[in-house]
């Protein structure tokens, strides 16, 4: 019989070797943390075929339809004016579709609950499944460049600095928005269904049914706005060569800060 | 069994409420080093509430709780690898493997156990790489059971350790209990199966709303019930309820 029994702590808590050993030791359970939801994100499936196999087909559909510049699109060609709405919807989807259900169905079924009774806690969970989301949205990003640029001739981010503020705050209000949906929802069940009721109108004033150039002035102030209205015209901005709009990243920003702190304030273990 | 003399866990004066109803009530239990304490109790008692303050899951409105003389809410990360735990209705996520799942919650552990013993010892080597939805209800115990042990515990606690198991899991849940005792872990025991406390336990504690209303040997119990008495069942009955069975 292999025993298992604990043995007594040699090293004296509290002195600095053990103050290291429990920094290093909470480090790489962190990575394993987000080396683990990596895996459970690609043993799912669905999410990656609905959040990165989605807009790429979308791109390539509107790549084939596209001829050229278009006055009633801004001036952009179809599949240049789609480009930044697919990547609002790249990180819409981890965001409030992935994130929320996970979290939600964790806590529902007591592993938040279980992670709190170990050293490590299950706030670094939280911050696992938040790198894991923002790796996927950043990977399906750059491949919508990529193909966009290779196949579709939509040059590269002309501002790239600019592109990567906007990119980065609109993960960072579609993520903390996704934390307060898990907040709130009760369930795994619920989250999906709650993240899908916001992701429809917000996908909306992003343009995915018509985009922004085309809609109707004061819808499109409206939509100027909610977190994707401001996100896409930010990327937009940016791909064609310009610093996105203060007031665009302001309002992203300002999103960003108050879903994160409603979600923190509300966010329940159990 | 030998226990050290030193003290395991310690609650003095415990209290705890949700809202209006008070969960706990002046609750007062020490389990020493090196034995299998029970807590008894019909639902409801406050048994999970008074050992979820032992893991520092919830916050004493009033009293102390020690665990080794550390106090598992204020000094979370010392006393987390001090204690296992093996909560009630817990899970894992589905497509997580029984390797991975105890790779992982050993990283959680500066002194971690041999990942690969513990999985023989509880009889999961062959499910190493089955997926945790795959696994029967005895398996996915024995895995919270295995988790519950990676970090080297000195201190082990089962919430409803069998409930739910067939009987010959159940004795297998035991003799593994019995073995942890010889290799020197505390195991503190939440169970409402009188038989297993009286099989199992060196001394329980008999919670009855949010009160400790005897504890002492499960021999002692049943003496200090009724002479006629012949189980530690019928003594529960009658120490709680006040009837003769």
């Amino acid at each position: 019989m292999t025993a298992i029994a604990a043995e007594p702590a040699r090293v004296p808590p509290g002195s600095k070797h053990s103050d290291r050993k429990n920094r290093d030791s909470q480090r790489s359970a962190f990575r394993n943390l987000v080396t683990t939801e990596a895996k459970l994100l690609v043993r799912e499936i669905v999410p990656l075929l609905w959040g990165i196999g989605f807009p790429m087909a979308l791109l390539s559909i509107m790549g084939g339809f596209s001829h050229g510049p278009d006055k009633s699109l801004g001036g952009f060609s179809l599949v240049a004016a789609y480009e930044p709405i697919l990547i609002a919807f790249t990180c819409a989807t981890f965001a409030l579709q992935g994130l929320p259900t996970v979290l939600a169905g964790y806590r529902e079924r007591g592993i938040l609950r279980r992670l709190n009774a170990t050293p490590v806690g299950a706030g670094r969970l939280l911050g696992a499944q938040l790198t894991v989301n923002l790796s996927v949205t950043l990977i399906a990003t750059v491949g919508i460049l990529i193909v966009g640029d290779a196949a579709f001739g939509v040059p590269l981010p002309h501002q790239p600095a600019g592109f990567i503020v906007a990119l980065l705050l609109t993960a960072a209000a579609m993520l903390t928005l996704g934390l307060l949906v898990a907040s709130v929802a009760r369930s795994g069940r619920v989250a999906a269904a709650v993240g899908t009721m916001i992701f429809l109108p917000l996908m909306f004033f992003a343009g995915l049914w018509t985009p922004q150039a085309t809609m109707p002035a004061a819808l499109r102030r409206v939509g100027d706005d909610t977190p994707l209205g401001a996100a896409v015209a930010a990327l937009q901005h940016s791909m064609a060569g310009q610093w996105p709009p203060a007031s665009g990243l302001a309002i992203l920003a300002g999103y960003t800060v108050a879903f994160g702190l409603l979600g923190w304030r509300l966010f329940r273990w159990e | 069994m030998t226990p050290t003399g030193a003290i395991a866990l310690e609650i003095t004066n415990l209290r705890k409420r949700y809202g209006q109803k008070v969960a706990v009530d002046d609750l007062s239990l020490r389990v020493n080093e090196g034995e299998i304490f029970g807590i008894l109790g019909p639902n409801g008692a406050g048994k999970t509430t008074t050992v979820e303050c032992a893991e520092g899951l919830r916050h004493p409105d009033g009293g102390t709780v020690r665990v080794f003389g550390v106090d598992p809410y204020r000094d979370r990360g010392e006393a987390r690898q001090l204690i296992g735990v093996q909560l009630q209705e817990s899970q894992l996520p589905d497509k997580i493997t029984v390797a991975e799942a105890i790779n992982l919650y050993a990283s959680f552990y500066p002194r971690h156990a041999d990942t690969e013993a513990l999985l023989t010892r509880l009889g999961l080597t062959e499910k190493r790489d089955t997926r945790y939805r795959k696994l029967s209800g005895g398996q996915k115990q024995r895995l919270s059971i295995a988790l519950a042990l990676v970090g080297s515990p000195r201190l082990v606690v089962f919430d409803e350790l069998t409930t739910g198991l067939d009987p010959a899991a159940r004795r297998e849940s035991w003799r593994m209990v019995k073995e942890l005792r010889d290799d020197g872990v505390t195991v503190l025991l939440v169970t409402h199966y009188a038989d297993e406390a009286e099989r199992l336990c060196d001394r329980v504690a008999l919670i009855q709303s949010g009160r400790v209303v005897a504890s002492g040997r499960p021999d002692e119990l049943i003496d200090r019930s009724n002479a006629s008495h012949a189980t530690l069942d019928d003594a529960i009955v009658a120490l709680t309820t006040g009837e003769a069975s």
